[in-house]
């Protein structure tokens, strides 16, 4: 009688990448759904267009570079990769720019470096990237909260204004920003820095409509969605905390610095806790494994510098968000921090874990 | 120190990075006493089941064994005995299945049982307390132990340390899961461990013994605590169950908060650690000089309908165990010796059990999966987060895969327990333990070629400096010898004055015995023999011997001289026309020539005028026995025959003295040279002289022969 041959150990988790991907989906839905309740539907169309766009594209690269195509798709990564790119696009931008961005994002930064695992940079953020520069007045055109604009929109209005630029009433998507004062809107960020740059103080600025009566209306709800969404992958042990919290907490430190030694010209820290893609870059993007650092050590100081880049941007830089970049710029350091937090092995006396 | 050890009474123990909370199925066996099983028909007992080196096999073909008695010796410090396990006889001594990953066949003493079960005489050591270490380590040793934890470490190697002990830890952790083969030797025989332990503590020295155990195992640590007693101070250590907290490592961290430092071992800071069956196996090698022939295995695994540990004599193929256990097994059944995290997979049921062998696991396809295929690392960092060695586990299979050996070995990869915690988490399926063994090995190779290269390099240049070294040397003597040579050119003028001396002294006595002989030939006169021959023939040879001298001062060989050839030549016609001449010759003067050449060499100038008187002598009566010769011809012819050899062996006496002249006149030179130069450089003369003398030997025999060839 002979026996299977097999290396130990024989024993494994089971858990997946697969798992671990649809986990990390799954806890995004809440943020999802807040988002399309207070900006639209245009959101989960963008969702729909990117997931087909990435799985085509994924299933035609691997056909193209003979590897096996269906476990592939099913790892879920650029279904995960897709649904990134759909949330974090303007609710009613055209559809093309989903398009462009994910195709980008799988076939360019993902798939053109190897595919899952060895891409350097985080795919999503540097598809929104390419689409931030390429199409800056697409891209830079957020709906203000459906509680403050002139005309509402059904989900009807979604597919028609993304995919032919008007909605079935016939109102453009610029049309659409006015609110009921006739005024054009953006986000609170964008917002803010179109004021400071008139000279306004903070305090003048955040009498606009799309501040709300807390820190920037709508917004606030969509961030702790995602902070939900975050805190149960925390307990899944799906991503672990030193990411999440390094970037929040310098995130956090940077604002309430700014706001402490220019209170008129800053936003205070939590109006940067609770605006933008704060949470969702904090737990979904700076998370993602593959482009980031992997020492515990490495990690806070990853996450400590996008922290610090996105106070940077949003404050000085040309754009009102900036998590892709600042994402982008730290996968760039990801190798030297790797190198440098290498942490101690058994039996190395301090100082000498090389 | 107190603050430690009030730690560890406290419970308060620490933690190691890292771990697992794997499954751990001990309850399948943990419930079942230890079952025996009925002997197999054949035992297998591999001569080498520990880490050393193999004892000689004391056992032949055929013979009878009873149990007990060892097969191979433990003579050197690195030998561990193996015993047979039963009486019976040596059916074969041949190479088997081995229990290890390789399956590689190894050297087994085939043991057909007689059922008789008979023991070879034991002396127990009751008082074993009062016997000194190095009787307990002999008789483990002898006794067979060896670590009975996984690595089969010689026991006696581990407990003869001299360094100062201040923990003997028992690791009765069995963190593996599955296995609970040492949780029922606790709750069977807790009295013998600590029987055991009592032995360790009393070789090592140690001043505290902490045995620790994980809290999943409730009965084992209640038996323990109740052998311990109170009046022994043994500390029962309950621990958390975690994965790989049995590690040697892990568990000396869990225990004392130290880490044993970078390739050291424990007792670098103090600490022996044995298992627990190790500490069993003890109590029975000293106290009742049982050696370790059998062990506890728990057969285990949902194929496996029957699991239960069960004691296995050493040497039972697996096959015989599964036959009790009532094993059924399923589609691509894998068969693992050891646990579910650390074992080995067996190609075949014929392997024997072992002493590190502590567990069949013969698992279904539903409780341990078959390995899925390998999908890419997402970096997700959950090994390092698991990694009880702090490594980084994700980074080392990347560079594995690379087979980039540096970089590995800044990555510490050597430091890498195997312990397969990394894989276990791995959601991308990577075996990254089987990357890691296969670039250690890999490493292993490169740097045993780089060693061997740098040997054949040290080699090469070794030789490269003897060769040089060996033609300075040589210069330097030529060097000497031509200076000495220079500073000794005087001194042979003296002795070339020495030896005119000598010379005319010779040929005057000579001419004195020549004209005494003359004398006595007075009636024969007219009838005298040719002696100019035979002065031409001395002529000759004296030319000879200064020709040896001369090349022996130029350093040339003597026969590669033509001169000294035709000197030679001449020497040799010279002597046969001395023979021809005389006809006969009578043995006194044989006698006496022969008595003379084996005088002292300090006489040989006196000799040389005695030869030369004895040789006219010769010729005298020779001469007389001429005029005897007309009174019966048919006398002399038998004579002749003989007389010729004695002529020859006179010939070569004569040039034996000569070359002893030479012999010494070199010696004389020698004592001139020795101011200047080396003192060995005499006896390399001497070998000169005595070769010169042999070749003067020889060509008085070919001398001999030509004039016999020419009489015939």
């Amino acid at each position: 009688m002979t026996f299977k041959i097999a290396s130990s150990p024989h024993l494994h988790i089971r858990r997946s990448t697969h798992d671990i991907m649809q986990l990390v989906i799954l806890a995004c839905i809440p943020g999802i759904l807040v988002q399309a309740f207070f900006f639209g539907w245009g959101n989960l169309v963008h969702i729909a267009i990117a997931i087909v766009t990435a799985l085509m594209a994924e299933a035609l690269i691997l056909h193209l570079r003979s590897r096996p195509i269906k476990p592939v798709l099913m790892d879920f990564s650029a279904l995960l990769t897709a649904v990134l790119i759909g949330t974090s696009v303007p609710t009613f931008a055209p559809w093309w720019i989903t398009v462009i961005g994910t195709g980008f994002a799988i076939l360019v930064v993902k798939q053109l470096y190897g595919g899952l695992g060895f891409n350097l940079f985080n795919p999503a953020m540097a598809g929104y990237v390419l689409l931030l520069i390429s199409f800056p007045v697409e891209m830079t055109a957020w709906l203000p909260p459906q509680s403050i604009v002139h005309h509402q929109v059904n989900i009807g209005d979604a597919f028609a204004a993304i995919f032919t630029g008007y909605t079935l009433d016939g109102y453009s998507v610029a049309q659409l920003r006015t609110t009921i004062d006739g005024m054009t809107m953006a986000t609170p960020l964008d917002t803010l820095k179109t004021g400071f740059t008139l000279g306004l103080t903070s305090d003048e600025i955040t009498t606009n409509p799309v501040f709300g009566s807390w820190y920037a209306l709508g917004w606030e709800w969509v961030n702790l969605a995602y902070l939900a969404g975050g805190l149960f992958l925390l307990k899944m042990n799906v991503i672990r905390w030193q990411i999440p919290i390094a970037t929040l907490g310098s995130l956090f430190l940077m604002g309430l610095l700014g706001y402490m030694i220019l209170p008129d010209s800053s936003a205070g820290p939590l109006f940067h806790m609770l605006t933008g893609a704060t949470m969702l870059g904090a737990f979904f993007i700076a998370t993602d494994p593959v482009s980031a650092s992997t020492t515990n050590l490495g990690r806070l100081i990853y996450g400590a510098f996008i922290g610090l880049m996105v106070f940077v941007i949003r404050t000085w830089g040309g754009y009102p968000d900036a998590f892709a970049f600042a994402v982008l710029l730290a996968n760039m350091c990801v190798p030297l921090i790797d190198y440098y937090t290498r942490p101690r092995t058994y039996g190395y006396s301090q100082g000498s874990s090389s | 120190m107190e603050t430690l050890l009030e730690r560890i009474q406290q419970g308060h123990f620490w933690d190691f990075p890292g771990g697992i909370h794997p499954p751990t199925r001990k309850e399948l066996t943990s419930q079942h006493p230890i079952a025996e099983v009925p002997l197999p028909p054949v035992l297998y007992v591999p001569i080498k089941q520990h880490i050393g080196t193999i004892g000689q096999i004391l056992v032949s073909k055929g013979e009878h064994v009873k149990k007990g008695q060892a097969l191979t010796n433990g003579l050197n410090h690195l030998d561990v005995a193996v015993h047979a396990p039963t009486s019976g006889v040596v059916q074969e001594i041949k190479e088997h299945i081995s229990a290890h990953p390789s399956a590689l066949p190894e050297l087994c003493i085939c043991i057909q049982p007689d059922g008789l079960d008979e023991w070879r005489e034991r002396e127990p050591w009751a008082d074993y307390l009062n016997y000194s270490k190095e009787q307990l380590l002999r008789r483990l040793q002898l006794n067979g132990v060896a670590g009975l934890g996984g690595a089969g470490f010689p026991t006696h190697i581990k407990s003869a340390t001299n360094a100062e002990i201040e923990f003997l830890i028992i690791n009765a952790v069995e963190c593996e899961p599955y296995i609970t083969a040492d949780d029922l030797l606790m709750q069977e025989y807790p009295e013998a461990i600590i029987q055991g332990i009592e032995i360790l503590q009393h070789m090592t020295g140690a001043k505290h013994v902490l045995i620790g155990i994980e809290d999943d195992k409730p009965l084992a640590v209640t038996a323990i605590k109740a052998a311990v007693g109170v009046e022994r101070g043994f500390h029962v250590c309950e621990l958390p169950t975690q994965y790989p907290s049995g590690g040697e490592k892990q568990l000396v961290q869990i225990l004392t908060g130290r880490e044993v430092p970078k390739g050291g071992i424990p007792a670098d800071i103090g600490i022996v650690m044995q298992n627990v069956g190790t500490a069993y196996a003890v109590s029975r090698a000293i106290v009742a000089d049982q050696p370790l022939i059998h062990r506890v295995v728990t057969m285990t695994g949902e194929s496996i309908h029957q699991p239960k540990n069960v004691w296995a004599l050493l040497g039972t193929p697996v096959s015989h165990l599964l036959d009790h256990v009532d094993f059924r097994p399923g589609l691509n059944q894998r068969l693992i010796m050891g646990g579910p995290m650390m074992g080995f997979t067996l190609p075949s049921p014929d392997v024997p059990i072992t002493k590190i062998s502590n567990c069949i696991l013969a698992p279904s396809n539903q409780e341990l999966p078959p390995e899925s295929p390998e999908m890419p690392c997402i970096r997700c960092g959950e090994c390092a987060i698991v990694c009880p060695a702090t490594l980084l586990p994700q980074q080392l299979q990347w560079y594995a895969k690379a087979k980039d050996y540096e970089k590995l070995e800044s990555y510490n990869l050597a430091d890498c327990i195997e312990c397969g915690a990394c894989s276990y988490v791995c959601p991308s399926d990577i075996p990254l333990v089987q990357y890691y063994r296969v670039a250690k090995a890999e490493i292993k190779t490169q740097q045993q070629e780089k060693q061997k290269a740098e040997q054949a390099k040290l080699r090469f240049e070794a030789r490269k400096a003897r060769l040089e070294r060996d033609k300075q040397e040589r210069l330097e003597k030529q060097r000497k010898a031509s200076e000495a040579r220079q500073s000794t050119s005087e001194d042979s003028n003296k002795i070339e004055a020495a030896i005119s001396r000598v010379k005319e002294s010779a040929t005057d006595k000579v001419a004195a015995a020549i004209a005494r002989a003359k004398a006595k030939r007075q009636p024969t006169e007219d009838e005298s023999p040719d002696n100019s021959e035979v002065i031409a023939a001395r002529e000759a040879r004296k030319q000879q011997a200064r020709d040896y001298k001369e090349s022996k001062q130029t350093g040339t060989e003597p026969e590669s001289s033509p001169t000294d050839k035709k000197a030679a030549v001449a020497a040799a016609i010279a002597r046969a026309k001395a023979k021809k001449a005389k006809l006969a010759e009578q043995s006194e003067a044989t006698e006496q020539s022969k008595d003379n050449s084996s005088e002292n060499a300090s006489e040989q100038d006196d000799r040389k005028a005695k030869i030369a008187a004895a040789i006219a002598r010769a010729k005298a009566k020779k001469a007389q026995q001429e005029d005897a010769e007309s009174l019966g011809e048919e006398n002399v012819e038998p004579k002749s025959n003989a007389t010729d050899d004695k002529k020859a062996k006179v010939a070569a006496a004569i040039e034996r003295a000569k070359t002893k002249k030479a012999a010494k006149e070199a010696e004389a030179n020698a004592q001139g040279e020795a101011e200047t130069q080396a003192s060995d450089l005499s006896p390399e003369e001497e070998r000169k002289a005595k070769i010169a003398a042999a070749v003067a030997r020889a060509k008085a025999k070919k001398a001999q022969k030509d004039n016999d060839q020419g009489k015939n």
